[in-house]
């Protein structure tokens, strides 16, 4: 099962570290890890996507807990929740699919946001099927370079990972 | 009071009661060893090797249950530590571990002696900190000792630039009294539910078990678990690193459980209906064949650490906090309730123990012309009245020692259970011997672990340690050789110890006493003899049969109900 966990962390040196290290150090999964201060500068926050059986996630959650500099922790899936990932696609538009890669690009509600002679660069939001769909909707030969930033996720409603 | 980081390190040490610092000086420490010198508040005990270092401090540790207190120079001190705080690690001991830097503007530039001491360290340390502000030092170290010593414990290291400790910048220093981490709240008193619903189970048991472990020890809650035991008149056992927990001479007690424990408590385990797990982790040692692991059971399980509950096996009714807070508790319950366990049911139960324990699993011969490295640890356990400080290396010696030395009071066996780390043995009964000058404290040990850290005869001298070296000199690596025979067809790759040094002249040229001992007939009078000199090391060098193996034996991945008994013995 997939599972996305989110950290307040002290936004110390090394913080990220020893969540990494946790994670290859027990042969746990990593599908994707963003991270960044919050509003309070003394904390980061940390969103982790994972893969594991229950046993494994209750472990995960269990061992990141037991982290010193781990403040608190969610596992976002457990409740309904939002989920947004940011990627930059830039294209090879030298061919004859400039005109329909700007469609794509609108029907995914992608922004265009730099343009040469012979390339687009796409910025996309969205969950990461979402991402995903968009990339696979391209033919392969006409991707340059993806960046991801990995999944950000938010709990709907009043639940909320605070202090 | 205006201090230097080096004087505050020390100033620091002196008011947390600390009362030696191991340690071994070197180009990145300097500022904190001239701190050191000419002041006699902190004792510092030299060792020949940062390893010993950290197995010193571990064995104090272990024996006091107070932190274990470790000063190392950057670089090789800090990466020779390193075994140390993994041993300490793996079995949840207290420790804090000083290690000097380069100083802060070079950091990362591969300085001479440079090695990353936060990363090296941070999978075998509970927590660590580099420490890049002299006015933060104080308020650092303090942080150190509470991670060390709350919750489940553990070793914490702080890593010190050499320009923090500059002996020309100076700051005021007060000790800091409190310490408060939003991240860090370990949960300490049980959940009452929890308790509640664990104490009706128990009341409702026919086969009760009581399976404890190290936790027992470091929480103190030996007295605890003794009045909860006898409450419910159930079999006990303990873990290798619960040992003396429960007293080993009671009728209640079953013996050590896992792949050599005896036949009693593995197969207790086997049949109990509920079972009480106090302070243990399930370790793989101790479960066996997971699938087939107390197949009747209910588990309750305490422990400090909620990551050590339902990590390999699932437990039913789980409850966090510290053993000694949750078995108070549950006393408190238990004996206000005018239930009782089922009295008929419990007695079938010790019927059926009983039958098991008459197969006396641990017996061996006692004609032989050889000494029986069994007989040297029941000597030993006679000479010393039951009451010695044991510590122990790794391999066929510890799990002797372990069996055949009843320990009946917490703190008294000490040896590396988690990492399994040759070279623990002396480093740690020096340690043992600081802390407890008075006491006997023997070191069981064998011809190959010994050598893993036999330059520390030498700090032995030094700092006058009369410990009595027990070694068991099969001229194997004892445990390497047992397995080879059993599941290797009898191919002893690298397991014979040749080239050995006479353990006799090693001991004199080291200023210590000397003893080889060949027939079983001489076994007592030389452990006498060793004992009755209260103020030398004696290394009591022991050649044993040297086919003999650990038995009973449950081999990795087989369930606690199928055991060799011995060579000649097997069970279903």
């Amino acid at each position: 099962m997939r599972h996305i966990i989110s950290i307040l962390m002290e936004n110390e040196a090394g913080a990220l570290s020893r969540v990494a290290g946790l994670f290859s150090a027990r042969a746990y999964n990593i599908e994707s890890l963003t991270v960044a201060p919050t509003e309070d500068p003394s904390l980061s926050r940390m969103t982790i996507v994972t893969t594991g059986s229950e046993e494994i996630i209750e472990q995960i959650t269990k061992q990141l807990n037991k982290l010193v500099d781990v403040v608190k922790l969610m596992d976002l899936t457990e409740g309904e929740h939002i989920e947004r990932e940011l990627a930059m696609v830039k294209l090879n538009t030298n061919g004859r699919y400039r005109e329909e890669f700007k469609r794509l690009a609108d029907i995914f509600r992608g922004n265009i946001i730099d343009v040469t002679d012979s390339t687009y660069t796409v910025e996309l939001t969205g969950t990461d099927e979402k991402i995903d769909a968009f990339i696979k909707a391209i033919d392969s030969q006409y991707i340059l370079e993806v960046v991801r930033t990995g999944v950000s996720g938010i709990a709907r409603g009043e639940r909320r990972l605070s202090l | 009071m205006e201090l230097s980081g080096g004087e505050i390190l020390i100033q620091y040490l002196k008011d947390e009661g600390v009362e030696y610092v191991f340690g071994y000086p070197g180009g990145a420490v300097l500022h904190i060893y001239d701190a050191i010198y000419g002041q006699e508040d902190v004792k510092h005990v030299l060792v020949r090797h940062e390893q010993a270092a950290t197995h010193a401090a571990d064995g104090y540790a272990r024996a006091t249950g107070k932190p274990g207190v470790v000063l190392v120079t950057s670089g090789p001190g800090a990466t020779n530590a390193i075994t140390g705080i993994a041993t300490a690690y793996m079995d949840s001991i207290p420790m804090v571990i000083i290690t000097g830097q380069v100083p802060s503007p070079v950091i990362g530039s591969d300085a001479f002696q440079e090695v990353d001491a936060v990363g090296i360290t941070r999978p075998c340390v509970k927590h660590n900190f580099l420490v890049k502000d002299l006015s933060k030092l104080a308020e650092t170290l303090k942080k150190a000792f509470y991670i060390a010593t709350t919750g489940r414990p553990g070793p914490v290291v702080v890593d010190i630039p050499k320009d923090v400790t500059d002996p020309a910048i100076k700051i005021p220093y007060s000790y800091p009294k409190n310490v408060s981490m939003r991240s860090y709240n370990p949960v300490v008193k049980g959940h009452p539910v929890q308790i509640k619903r664990a104490v009706e189970t128990i009341f409702s048991a026919k086969r009760p078990m009581i399976y404890s472990g190290g936790g027992v020890v470091l929480s103190g809650a030996s007295n605890e678990l003794t009045e909860f035991t006898r409450l419910i008149g159930s079999p006990i056992t303990n873990t290798l690193m619960g040992l003396g927990a429960y007293p080993a001479t009671d009728k209640q007690f079953v013996g050590m459980l896992g792949m050599h424990g005896t036949y009693e408590a593995n197969m207790s385990m086997h049949e109990c209906d509920v079972l009480i797990a106090i302070g243990a982790r399930f370790d793989d040692r101790v479960t066996g064949k997971l699938e087939q692991f107390c197949p009747t059971a209910k588990i309750i399980h305490i422990d400090v650490d909620p990551a050590s509950i339902s990590k390999t096996v699932r437990v039913d009714i789980p409850i966090v906090g510290d053993v000694k807070l949750v078995l108070q508790d549950m006393l408190k319950i238990m004996n206000a309730s005018d239930k009782k366990l089922d009295q008929e049911a419990l007695q079938k139960w010790w019927a059926q123990i009983d039958e098991w324990r008459s197969k006396d699993c641990l017996a061996f011969d006692r004609g032989s012309e050889l000494i029986k490295p069994q007989s040297v640890i029941e000597t030993l356990y006679q000479v010393t009245n039951g009451d010695a400080f044991v510590t122990s290396d790794v391999g066929q010696h510890q799990m002797w020692a372990a069996q055949f030395y009843k320990f009946d009071q917490p703190n008294r066996w000490i040896n590396s259970g988690g990492l399994g780390t040759m070279g623990f043995g002396l480093p740690a009964a020096m340690g043992v011997k600081l802390a407890y000058p008075d006491a006997h404290v023997a070191c069981v040990t064998g011809e190959a672990s010994i050598q893993m850290c036999i330059q520390e005869l030498s700090t032995c001298l030094q700092y006058r340690l009369p410990i009595k070296i027990v070694n068991l000199n099969n001229r194997y690596l004892g445990m390497v050789r047992q397995w080879q025979e059993f599941f290797y067809e009898g191919r002893y790759s690298m397991s014979y110890m040749d080239a050995l040094p006479d353990f006799v002249k090693l001991a004199e040229a080291y200023g210590h006493v000397g003893m080889r001992i060949e027939k079983p007939s001489d076994v007592e009078a030389a452990m006498k003899e060793a004992f009755a000199m209260k103020d030398r090391l004696v290394f009591l060098d022991f050649i044993t049969d040297q086919t003999e193996n650990v038995y009973p034996m449950i081999e990795a991945g087989k369930g606690h109900h199928e055991m060799h008994l011995s060579s000649e013995r097997e069970l279903a």
